[in-house]
């Protein structure tokens, strides 16, 4: 559970307020009549600050409620993402035409009432493509960003608790992979695998997992000297049930932070890649591919060629604004 | 001090013998002799089996790891399947482009980054502020091919004021520096703020404010000077990571540099010329990443004690 501090403190702060107050001699006591009326008038506020000493006060769902309603950058943020993934998930609900058909008479036509965004070079619907393309570069950037990061959870939350020599071999292997860019590793493994999907999602997924496993094993660093780990290892609980019933869930925020902030690099490597020709194959299509298949026509439709990539642009934005808010209201320390 | 450097230099050599590894492995477990793929369907068996065995192909994995790293000590990366020609030459001859590329763009991160950085922390929670974190995070974000696509279409199609591809004169080199050096330039700006930001809220800059002098001078004097230590060291990390080769841009400008050879590798299945480039990029990264940390135990004298 997330314990809100500033509201626990103050709530110790009344509590001890009363007590001294209580014991003190009546010299000390308050000045004025009040004091023994104060207290009896009172007692739902020394209630309510014991309540807050033992429940939980704000959740991580009180603190999104109230990010959101305090920053409009964050809400319109989401409100971006969430439109990007009705629009892409439900396309062919949305879609004004099939992305497949092609229709060689209309080649590279420019944007009118039918083909809003233009045609591509073999008369498909542009808008249409993209809103399947979509699909590949938001399951790109999410799906591969929650395997490497769960990978690399589960990797600082050992290396965090065991220390020692495990410590030192995970830490120093995260090293190796964070010297990686993505993208160089993402150019060998499909060399290896040959281009495609396939390629993308094992580069993705598997090289960077260092980043988060550096800041997850410095939070377990200072959480396992917490009082309720060494209360709970001292009655024997089990070591794997502190890491993931109390220490874990400390952690939540700063995943959560760490998430929206890694989203928007996988996007922007998927749509490199793809751009690259190694990332999506044809028929099926991406923003990346779609502006790689266009490169040739940039100025004879530079609409179609380059609204993809506003679409890119858009989310990736969208993301980072989010990040930047839930780090700024979760995790502020997380900002170097 | 010298303990200290030297320590970081020998933590340095395993991680670039276990990167030199990881490469190798990758490319080496490619299902099939790399000499039939490249040759395609009709290559004559015989000759894939003599190239093979010239190679070195047959030989047991280690002993083929091991021969490689000591031909790389003495600078030999081996010949390219494809150009038949000697892969340091080839990187020898596209490193120029990647470097002139590399500070160009460097130097407009710079002059955008740093500035915006530091009137941001001044001008704090203002609009002034809000648009150039705003544009600093537009940069962040932007996929650098599709900048470089708009920037042809705007100045070379419409406009037809700079050329559109090649790198000859220093006009080819203005769109793709500028391209590169945003894109680079908001990581720059936003790490200056909120630096500068840290330290202007320690004692001894409320001290040099109640001394009476002018606000500029504060910031100037006594707070950047502390505020740029990790902004320097972030600035050696993205200049190395710029030098391994900016691969997007230089296949939209068509600039032929590191990024272009490791691509024109790929696509021409030529596994050395590959495993060389991608090995010399990666090297670069790892020195940049240990000069960066040099640079900043020298700058911050508190590192040297630990």
């Amino acid at each position: 559970m997330l314990f809100n501090n500033k509201k626990r403190n103050e709530a110790v702060d009344i509590l001890a307020d009363r007590i001294v107050a209580g014991f003190s001699p009546a010299q000390d006591r308050p000045k004025g009549t009040d004091w023994i009326p104060k207290r009896a008038t009172e007692p739902i506020r020394i209630e309510e600050a014991s309540e807050a000493l033992i429940a939980p006060s704000e959740t991580i769902k009180d603190q999104l409620a109230s990010m959101f309603k305090n920053n409009k950058v964050a809400l319109v943020s989401a409100i971006v993402i969430v439109v990007f993934i009705i629009g892409t998930l439900f396309a062919p609900l949305f879609a004004p035409c099939d992305p497949y058909v092609q229709d060689l008479g209309n080649r590279l036509a420019a944007p009118s009432i039918h083909h809003l965004l233009g045609t591509d070079n073999y008369g498909r619907d542009i808008l249409s493509r993209m809103m399947y393309g979509g699909r590949v570069s938001l399951l790109v950037g999410i799906v591969p960003t929650c395997i490497y990061m769960a990978i690399g959870t589960i990797l600082g939350l050992i290396a965090g608790y065991c220390g020692g020599i495990v410590d030192s071999i995970i830490m120093r292997v995260a090293d190796v992979f964070m010297a990686f860019p993505s993208m160089l590793l993402a150019i060998l493994i499909s060399y290896t695998l040959g281009a495609g999907m396939l390629t993308i999602f094992c580069a993705l997924s598997f090289v960077s997992w260092g980043g988060t496993a550096r800041v997850v094993r410095s939070e377990v660093l200072s959480l396992k000297e917490k009082e309720y780990v060494e209360a709970a290892n001292s009655i024997g609980v089990k070591t794997w049930v502190i890491l993931l019933k109390h220490i874990l869930p400390n952690c939540v925020p700063t995943l959560i932070v760490l998430f929206t902030m890694n989203v928007p690099g996988n996007i922007l490597t998927e749509s490199g890649l793809s751009f690259l020709g190694i990332g999506a194959q044809p028929p099926s299509t991406s923003w990346g591919l779609l502006v790689f298949q266009m490169k040739k026509y940039l100025s004879k439709s530079p609409i179609a060629t380059l609204a993809p990539g506003i679409a890119i642009l858009i989310l990736v934005v969208a993301f980072n604004f989010l990040g930047d808010a839930l780090r700024d209201k979760l995790d502020p320390q997380l900002k170097d | 001090m010298a303990k200290y450097i030297i320590k970081r230099i020998l933590v340095s050599i395993p991680l670039i013998i276990v990167t030199i590894l990881i490469v190798f492995l990758l490319l080496q477990v490619v299902p099939g002799n790399p000499i039939a793929v490249m040759m395609g369907e009709k290559a004559n068996p015989e000759v894939i089996a003599k190239v093979t065995e010239e190679m070195g192909l047959n030989d047991p994995l280690p002993k083929r790891f091991f021969d490689y790293l000591v031909n790389l000590v003495h600078g030999d990366l081996g010949s390219s399947y494809k150009l038949n020609r000697p892969i340091a030459g080839l990187i020898a001859d596209a490193f120029p482009n990647t470097l002139k590329l590399a500070i160009t763009s460097a130097i407009v991160a710079w002059i955008i980054g740093i500035p915006a950085g530091i009137v941001s922390a001044i001008k704090k929670d203002t609009l002034l502020d809000r648009f150039l974190m705003g544009f600093s995070l537009v940069g962040i974000s932007l996929p650098v091919f599709w900048a470089a696509m708009l920037l042809q279409y705007i100045f070379g199609y419409s406009l037809g004021i700079l050329p559109i591809s090649g790198y000859a004169t220093a006009k080819h080199m203005i769109l793709p520096a500028f391209v590169l050096g945003w894109a680079s330039s908001g990581t720059i700006a936003r790490l200056t703020r909120s630096s500068l930001l840290g330290i202007m809220k320690n004692d001894y800059i409320r001290t040099a404010r109640a001394k009476g002098i002018g606000e500029t001078l504060v910031v100037v004097k006594h707070g950047l000077k502390n505020a740029m230590i990790p902004v320097v060291t972030m600035m050696a990390m993205q200049f190395a990571s710029l030098l391994s080769g900016a691969v997007l841009t230089e296949t939209v400008f068509g600039i032929g540099g590191i990024g272009v050879l490791m691509v024109s590798a790929i696509n021409a299945r030529d596994m050395p010329l590959l495993q060389g480039s991608v090995i010399f990029s990666t090297m670069i990264i790892i020195l940049g990443n240990m000069v960066a940390d040099l640079l900043y135990s020298v700058l911050d004298p508190k590192i040297k004690e630990q």
